[in-house]
């Protein structure tokens, strides 16, 4: 188990889980020049039929950092996640008004599967294809013309998702004979392979043990040089470690979007400080 | 002990042995049906059953091959005719369509499997027999295979919508689009209930007298090609059991074993698929 807790090793105080500990954190705000913009999204309403889900949402994702959205059930942090790469047009009954741009481009005047494959996204639950490990990370090359043998590309994102090393001797055997832990990190893998510009991450963590949680935490610092994140949590003391910005959402609205050491130490809104200060959600 | 609870406890005890009896029943008639098969049909089980052509009456031996083979060949065409389109539209129903067609087309198939048998036979007689003015196997297939589409369509369509949304929004968010989602993720991830379907709703029809009767007719040879009347196993046995020779009952025996045996079989087979386990975990 040499590497159970990684964070402990490589970010001192960072896995800690007192509040106290995590304003030691404060990552990414000290490089300016990173600021580039990968995704912005521009007074954004959201509706379910009638049901007004997001209030006038704006907020930027940076470039190779990982963005966080916190805030009780309900509060649309999800539904905003998912509007960044259309998955909300799988449901019927939805409207978007606003603007999404990718590198600038409204994401609605892109083709949907070219959106996607560059923006990719990885889900609360573990939820593997029927099929062999080999084959679940193959799949977004194979569905976008790749023919043959991909082991290779296989193998590459195996290795960024942490996993080779585990499944390496058995490719062929079916994802489900993993466990909960390494499936995530298989659907992480197989979310690499297309190279998303772009990892939307919906709570990846809350089906998991802390070992497991602690493994995919450590893999999201690996991945932001390469990889813009975007992760959805019920977990604060998650969003502190891994997060640069935070975004904590209430009712529909974005009450407050700001570096997450400020957000974790000096919250401008009163309702952040009560609902981080667990009085609330 | 109270008199209530005496009361309560006596019928509980009734109605357990009552529900027992009625399980105990369901189970018996099963085996008094296949042991009384077995000790009347089974003597007169031979090889020469499978291979040889039925031997005129009066004269010893003789089989059914042309029935047995003319059920398959039955079979086959109602495979051919049945699943594809039953297997396309539960795809439909499941995945496609708004509200007032799914509604409308889903009504339409229960009717259809609720049509009696002699029914379609009369359908099948009517659109395939009176045009080509002779009795065939391919009006007899028609006519089955009409009667496999319901069943498969129902059964493909409500295995599809057992398949977890979690997995189609993970074909999708890599940029699957709808209708490679739905051949490369939804319907292998369902394969194991739509073959299930598939073969027992073969195995139904492998047992239907009435629709062939004025479609596949009968034939005491062989039946070479589709175009001509065929034997089947029901036909036969239907011919046999109801004729004057008692030879020709030993035989409708030995057939009726024969014809459960490949229905025994095909559920056996299918039990053997689904025991295997789900093709994806269950939540």
């Amino acid at each position: 188990m040499d590497f159970a807790f990684p964070l402990m090793a490589n970010s001192g105080a960072a896995a800690a889980s007192s509040s106290a500990k995590i304003t030691a954190h404060t990552p990414a705000m000290t490089t300016p020049g990173a600021n580039t913009l990968r995704m912005k999204v521009t007074k954004l309403n959201f509706y379910y039929g009638k049901n007004h889900a997001l209030h006038n949402v704006s907020m930027d994702v940076a470039t190779n950092r990982v963005t966080a959205m916190i805030g009780p059930s309900g509060c649309g942090k999800s539904t905003l996640l998912r509007t960044l790469n259309r998955m909300h047009e799988t449901l019927r009954h939805t409207r978007l008004e606003g603007e999404i741009t990718l590198d600038g481009v409204n994401i609605l005047t892109l083709d949907v599967t070219k959106l996607r494959r560059m923006v990719g996204m990885v889900f609360q639950k573990p939820n593997p294809f029927p099929k062999s490990i080999y084959e679940n990370v193959a799949y977004g090359l194979r569905i976008n013309g790749h023919k043959g043998r991909l082991d290779d590309a296989v193998e590459k994102s195996l290795r960024r998702a942490a996993l080779w090393d585990e499944v390496k001797d058995k490719l062929q055997k079916s994802a489900y004979a993993l466990s909960g832990g390494q499936q995530q990190r298989l659907c992480i893998a197989r979310a690499l392979a297309v190279d998303p510009e772009v990892l939307l991450l919906d709570e990846p963590c809350s089906a998991l043990d802390p070992v497991n949680t602690a493994k995919i935490e450590e893999l999201l610092f690996e991945l932001k040089p390469s990889c813009t994140l975007v992760i959805v949590t019920h977990n604060m003391q998650q969003a502190a470690r891994v997060s640069d910005s935070t975004a904590f959402m209430l009712n529909g609205d974005l009450i407050e979007f700001s570096p997450t050491g400020t957000m974790f130490t000096t919250p401008s809104d009163p309702r952040t400080e009560a609902y981080i200060t667990g009085r609330f959600g | 002990m109270s008199v209530r609870l005496m009361w309560r406890k006596s019928l509980n005890a009734f109605m357990l042995s009552l529900t027992g009896l009625c399980a105990l029943l369901t189970v018996s008639a099963l085996f008094f049906i296949l042991g009384y098969l077995v000790w009347n049909g089974g003597k007169d089980l031979s090889w020469s059953f499978f291979t040889h052509l039925p031997a005129p009456v009066g004269e010893p031996g003789g089989g059914m091959a042309n029935a047995i083979l003319g059920t398959l060949k039955l079979l086959l065409l109602a495979a051919l005719i049945g699943v594809p389109i039953g297997l396309l539209g539960g795809v439909y129903l499941a995945e496609f369509g708004g509200r007032t067609v799914p509604f409308l087309v889903r009504y339409t198939a229960d009717l259809l499997n609720g049509v009696p048998s002699i029914v379609i036979g009369i359908f099948a007689y009517a659109l395939v027999v009176m045009p080509m003015h002779h009795f065939s196997t391919l009006a007899g297939g028609f006519a089955l295979g009409i009667m496999v589409i319901p069943t498969v369509l129902r059964n493909t369509e409500s295995f599809l919508r057992d398949v977890p949304r979690a997995l189609r929004e993970g074909a999708f968010a890599l940029g699957a689009n709808k209708w490679k989602m739905i051949a490369t993720v939804v319907l292998p991830a369902a394969s194991r209930g739509i073959l299930t379907g598939v073969l027992l709703a073969l195995a139904r029809v492998a047992g239907e007298t009435a629709p062939l009767l004025f479609t596949a007719f009968g034939n005491r040879y062989w039946s070479p090609g589709w175009n001509q009347p065929t034997s089947s196993l029901p036909v036969v046995i239907y011919t046999y059991a109801t004729g004057p020779y008692e030879d020709w009952h030993q035989q409708a025996w030995a057939a009726g074993l024969v014809l459960l045996g490949l229905v025994l079989l095909t559920n056996i087979m299918v039990r053997a698929f689904l025991t295997r386990g789900s093709a994806y975990e269950r939540t």
